[in-house]
């Protein structure tokens, strides 16, 4: 990615565990607000799922939300670009306010890319359409320029020559991957993934990790709900544990993961990485 | 005395005939049955007769050519020309039928209770006959192949919609979410993406709903159409009475089945493969 607002390399803050932040809410880090989430909630009819979420994600910043399921964290990523409608709060994503009334909400999604748990590629088109058919329809990006744009895209998640394959050939890891490529290809300023590993083969996890640890390093926003606590512990700048529709902790994975202040996260952490222990 | 019988192979019924002897007599039965009917056939119907009037192949010659090229062409030109109405026009329904806006939900709701619950045949009367008092010196173009096109397409489409309306709902809701989150709209998400999806997964009812419609084109029958432009059942039935046989009426049956028994096979076929692609 070319577009790098990061003031300091995911890299270097992702190594550097012993930063000066608190481990619990009020974590400050420098920059511009690439996502801001201010007082959210959602409500399933009578189910209360997210109960006053604020959340602020740095230019830059990568930032992992983890937590037991149904603990309200996919849906916390699906209102960031309103996939779900929030039922109060605010969001805000690169200075355009979606909650607003008259938001153009598929402006607004234009450089929001999400990649789902299922992949949702779309099967009746072939990989290279998959990942040209917004710029096409959407950006109204001419034919040669949008293929070319989507080669490179491909190539560069390391599944160039599966251009002309449907999605149905190719391997979950490599579905998950043209996914990637398809949201990339839009250029992107933030980046959102549902839980992009868990309907993989254990074997195929790596290859789409990889992909996303890189991204990170090329200075992309993203937030990432996920259960790869390896992955958050090498990659994010910042881990968030959620439950009951709250963040419980929020901090860096060294303060999360390596040393959890609250019971919670400490029961879901234990339960995560040792599952057959008691 | 009946809660002894605990050796009994299986419970008796009243006729105090176990299973396995209540299948043979039904059996035997049924042959009986069919021999009877063979009997009364074989002796009752003047066969000669019949084969006279139903299979008499010195009227091939003379009814043949214009059976397939008057006959089986316009009842093609109905049928294709009513079917294309119907499909564009259920594909419309079917949208509003899932419209975010009730008024619509709500029209094409009442188009579909109305046009499945009234016979096809009232569909013709109203139009040819109707119609031109009510639109006094207007005239639908091409007649009588326009008031056969509306009748057949206004029928059809309200089966097609509620087709077209099961094939999108079979399509993952994912599939849209992915659209929107590259920033399709709405109705640019349902075109390029749903639809597709969705008609390939009608595609076997729809051909289903193509023999329908190859059969009811007949219906032109009530409205009196001239010579040049009978369908094959009216231009059945003209030879028929010309040569005050019958074998016309064979014939066209014939032809009738020739397009059908393919077509079917056909729909069998597709069905059976998109049953093993699942």
């Amino acid at each position: 990615m070319s577009e790098n607002q990061n003031p300091e390399p995911a890299t270097e803050a992702a190594a550097e565990h012993e930063s000066e932040v608190p481990a619990e809410h009020g974590y400050e880090p420098a920059g511009r607000a690439m996502v801001s989430i201010r007082g959210l909630h959602k409500s399933f009819g009578d189910l209360q799922v997210l109960k006053g979420i604020d959340v602020e994600v740095k230019a830059g910043e990568v930032v992992c939300v983890i937590g037991p399921s149904g603990s309200g964290k996919s849906t916390l990523l699906r209102c960031v670009n309103l996939l779900e409608q929030p039922s109060a709060g605010e969001i805000e994503v690169d200075g355009v306010v979606l909650t607003d009334r008259d938001c153009d909400l598929d402006r607004a999604r234009r450089r929001i890319g999400m990649v789902f748990q299922q992949f949702n590629l779309f099967p009746h088109l072939n990989v290279l359409e998959n990942v040209t058919v917004a710029l096409r329809k959407v950006l109204k990006v001419d034919k040669a320029t949008a293929r070319k744009t989507a080669r490179e895209q491909l190539a560069s998640v390391g599944v160039g020559e599966k251009a002309e394959e449907f999605p149905a050939r190719l391997s979950g890891g490599q579905q998950q991957r043209v996914a990637i490529a398809r949201a990339l290809a839009m250029k992107p300023h933030l980046m959102l993934f549902d839980e992009p590993t868990s309907a993989l083969d254990p074997e195929l996890v790596g290859d789409v990790l990889t992909v996303m640890r890189d991204l990170a390093e090329s200075g992309m926003t993203m937030l990432v709900v996920t259960h790869e606590m390896g992955f958050a512990r090498e990659v994010a700048d910042r881990v968030i544990f959620m439950d009951g529709g709250v963040i419980v902790e929020q901090g860096t994975p060294a303060q999360v993961i390596g040393d959890p202040q609250h019971e919670r996260t400490r029961t879901f952490l234990h339960r995560v990485l040792h599952p057959i222990d008691d | 005395m009946s809660n002894t019988a605990k050796a009994e192979p299986g419970p008796r019924s009243r006729t105090g005939f176990t299973p396995r002897q209540r299948r043979k007599v039904g059996i035997g039965g049924q042959y009986v049955a069919l021999v009877a009917v063979a009997i009364l056939a074989i002796t009752m119907v003047d066969w000669e007769r019949i084969q006279v009037n139903f299979f008499n192949v010195d009227m091939l010659g003379e009814v043949w050519p214009e059976l397939f090229t008057v006959g089986l062409v316009n009842t093609v030109i109905y049928t294709v020309s009513g079917y294309t109405l119907g499909f564009l026009l259920g594909l419309l329904i079917a949208v509003m039928r899932l419209s975010a806006l009730r008024l619509n939900r709500i029209l094409a709701h009442g188009y579909i209770e109305i046009f499945r619950g009234v016979p096809a045949l009232l569909v013709f009367l109203i139009l040819a006959f109707g119609l031109p008092i009510a639109m006094p010196g207007r005239e639908l173009p091409f007649p009588p192949f326009g008031t056969v096109a509306l009748a057949l397409g206004l029928v059809s489409a309200a089966y097609m919609a509620e087709t077209f309306r099961a094939g999108i709902q079979a399509v993952p809701k994912g599939q849209v979410e992915a659209a929107r989150s590259l920033g399709m709209s709405a109705p640019r998400a349902m075109i390029t993406i749903v639809l597709p999806q969705a008609i390939r997964i009608v595609i076997p009812p729809l051909t289903n709903e193509l023999i329908l419609l190859f059969k009811d084109s007949s219906l032109v029958f009530a409205i009196g159409i001239t010579a040049g432009t009978a369908d094959l059942s009216k231009i059945g039935n003209d030879l028929a009475t010309e040569h005050s046989n019958s074998t016309p009426f064979v014939l066209a049956g014939l032809t009738y089945l020739l397009i059908t028994i393919p077509l079917g096979y056909l729909v069998r076929r597709l069905e059976a493969r998109q049953a093993k692609a699942r």
